[in-house]
């Protein structure tokens, strides 16, 4: 989170909607800790990351579904042998378990 | 003011902060924002879930893991109090201040090894007694540069050192390492580096002799020659090694250590 904060300030002031993406837990190999974060704007810019770039695509239409939809926010799951709901996963094998939230706290 | 902004502020002036994010159950999304010593910011939805699970939260803050814990609706947490109710999952976000590195001697190899703690997350604090040498000028990536003898420094700081806190010393000089050595031995600190040829080495250990300091299982800590055996040369190089050497043994990994190694450092 430490890393985008400036990022998020900015589009805060620009009075942006932005979407926060979280790792929450990882099982297996995971390239990112839990904590680890993204943050994506209304216009669809990114700030951080929570993989090794591999499901970072998949967050960004995630997380501009969540601003469409007005969601409170979701658990999302990437991985490898997931054949349910994305086409994206991690080549190592791992499975992260993200949520992403709109940033109105 | 947000939660945002006052967790923003509180990970900028590097003051220890948890975030708590209920991820599934009812009240999806609800925040709240502890820190040891203040009242606890915003609500999971419930008085009696946010007192428990912020007193659990200061705990992982403490222990600085970030983690997914299990409540009921009002923080039950006993298995045949959840039977019948739904489950709380709440993310547990710490928020530790950055581990500190202390580095003694303002040396070439200062700097560089300054700018690679700085890369990987740390607090940098750069001391040497002799004011030509240590000035924010020749370390600008320094968080602090202290005109000063280490045993001030260590006296003062030594209790905050931990596990994740590293003190390098590099100087060759034995007026400025032993106290360096012997101040550093008495904290907890996870790292102690010395460079310093083996020849130096050795004659470092008998002066550290000379003053008291012959515990096998002090001398066990000290990391000299300071640096994985991966062939550095120039110091940022040299910095590479020493912070591999850090991570690796902060992980319990084995790795060639140049003090598991015998002949010459540079081949």
């Amino acid at each position: 989170m430490r890393e985008i904060l400036n990022d998020i300030d900015r589009w805060r002031e620009q009075n942006k909607r932005i979407v926060v993406a979280r790792v929450v837990d990882i099982e297996g190999s995971g390239p990112r800790d839990p904590g680890a974060a993204m943050a994506v704007n209304q216009d669809g810019e990114v700030s951080g990351s929570v993989s090794g770039g591999c499901v970072e695509g998949a967050v960004v239409a995630e997380a501009l579904d969540i601003l469409a939809s007005a969601s409170p926010g979701r658990l999302v799951k990437f991985g490898y042998s997931d054949d349910e709901a994305f086409a994206v996963g991690l080549t190592c094998g791992g499975t992260i378990h993200l949520f992403i939230q709109p940033l109105t706290w | 003011m947000s939660l945002y902004t006052e967790l923003a502020e509180r990970i900028r002036a590097n003051k220890p902060v948890v975030l708590l994010t209920i991820i599934d159950g009812p009240n999806l999304g609800a925040t709240l924002l502890a820190s040891p010593g203040t009242p606890a910011l915003g609500s999971l939805g419930d008085t009696e879930l946010d007192r428990v699970a912020t007193r659990d939260a200061l705990g992982e803050l403490e222990a600085g893991r970030t983690s997914v814990r299990n409540y009921g609706p009002s923080g039950q947490i006993t298995p045949e109090d959840l039977l019948d109710t739904p489950t709380v999952r709440i993310f547990v976000e710490a928020f530790s201040p950055p581990p500190q590195m202390i580095i003694f001697g303002a040396v070439d190899f200062t700097a560089a090894l300054a700018k690679v703690a700085k890369v990987l997350g740390y607090y940098v604090v750069v001391c040497d007694a002799r004011e030509v040498f240590a000035t924010k000028r020749r370390f600008p990536m320094a968080d602090e540069v202290l005109v000063t003898w280490p045993t001030p420094v260590l006296t003062a700081r030594g209790a905050d050192l931990g596990p994740r806190d590293a003190v390098c010393i590099l100087t060759h000089d034995p007026k400025f390492d032993v106290p360096a050595v012997q101040g550093a031995l008495d904290t907890n600190v996870g790292y102690i580096g010395v460079m310093g040829s083996r020849k130096t080495h050795a004659k470092r250990l008998e002066r550290l002799a000379e003053v008291g300091v012959n515990k096998p299982q002090d001398l066990a800590r000290l990391m000299s020659p300071i640096g994985l055996d991966i062939g550095s040369r120039t110091p940022e190089e040299t910095a590479i090694s020493i912070c591999a050497e850090i991570i690796g043994r902060r992980v319990g990994r084995v790795i060639p250590s140049l003090r598991e190694s015998t002949g010459p450092i540079h081949k």
